[in-house]
């Protein structure tokens, strides 16, 4: 088990790990996003109080998840880095960053069109809205980092730092529709409960949120390996690889 | 199928504004991602066969002396 775990953590075991399962979860993902979409805006109902602006839940909801889930998968990997030094764990941060900015973006965007047929307004300063800006910023500041820095260690570490501070805004983007008052409604989804709208509406749903998430893994596992063979280019067997063609 | 015809599908009831900039937003963020991942694994491949060329040279003179 821990050599098994040890030889993932090598540049060289993952790259091959990752050689073989990125084709299958850019299949999975295109699928499920076709399927969802097609689902989504053609056949699943409209909503007997939105009419048919609530299609946008579609892509709203699976792109505010990844933003999170991507943001939280990026601390962690952060702390990764920072505590035990290893550097894949640097490599797949750098590797899905880009991701997490756009779907914050998308989360976004798609949240201010919604509101305007739905609350009258693009935008409220208020704090679900607010919390979710300032995780975009936060990830336009690790990026940013990492642009200014180029790849040296110190650009890592303190990609990492900025990470693990801005982590206290994912609970707060969590609770802000319980703790204050604000236009956003709580949360679609839950573990515990049955959720309140009809199957037609929400598996549609959670097709899309799946699609997402194989997206996420896909583009990670293939930015990840991009990172490794930039940063590894003179290694022995990275180089053997150019025999193999592309 | 939740509309009559084409043109109320691309109504969406008088939201089609709303609804179509979302999904358009949304398809613009994913397939520039994978256009990325695209160009960016072909400038990495150039790279990696760029320093295993000079590697070859590099063992042939060592081989030459």
């Amino acid at each position: 088990m821990w050599a098994y775990l040890h030889k993932l953590a090598s540049p060289q075991g993952f790259y091959a790990l990752s050689v073989r399962l990125s084709p299958w979860c850019w299949g999975l993902a295109l699928t499920l996003m076709v399927v969802g979409t097609i689902w989504g805006l053609g056949f699943a109902p409209a909503d007997y109080q939105q009419g048919n602006s609530f299609r946008i839940i579609y892509v709203h909801v699976p792109a505010a998840l990844l933003a999170q889930s991507i943001y939280v998968t990026m601390a962690v990997a952060g702390l990764v880095f920072l505590v035990w030094r290893i550097k894949l764990a640097d490599m797949a941060a750098t590797a899905m960053a880009p991701l997490g900015a756009a779907m914050t973006f998308l989360a976004l965007f798609s949240g201010a069109v919604w509101g305007v047929p739905t609350w009258g307004t693009w935008w409220q300063w208020d704090a679900r809205l607010t919390s979710m800006l300032l995780l975009l910023f936060l990830y336009f500041g690790v990026l940013a980092l990492r642009g200014a820095l180029g790849g040296r260690q110190s650009a890592a570490r303190a990609a990492s730092v900025l990470t693990l501070v801005g982590v206290i805004n994912i609970p707060i983007i969590q609770y802000s529709v319980e703790w204050w008052y604000t236009l956003h409604q709580p949360a679609t989804f839950s573990v515990t409960s049955r959720p309140a709208m009809p199957s037609d509406m929400w598996l549609p749903l959670l097709v899309m949120v799946l699609g997402f998430y194989c997206l996420f893994l896909a583009v990670t596992l293939t930015r990840t390996r991009h990172e490794i063979l930039r940063r590894e280019a003179s290694r022995r067997w990275v180089r053997a690889l150019t025999g193999e063609g592309s | 199928m939740a509309f009559d015809s084409w043109q109320a599908f691309l109504a969406m009831g008088g939201h089609g504004v709303y609804v179509w900039s979302a999904y358009g937003v949304a398809l613009l963020l994913l397939s520039g991602t994978v256009l990325q991942v695209r160009l960016e694994r072909r400038r990495v491949w150039r790279r990696v066969s760029r320093q295993a060329r000079r590697g070859r040279q590099r063992g042939m003179d060592r081989g030459a002396s």
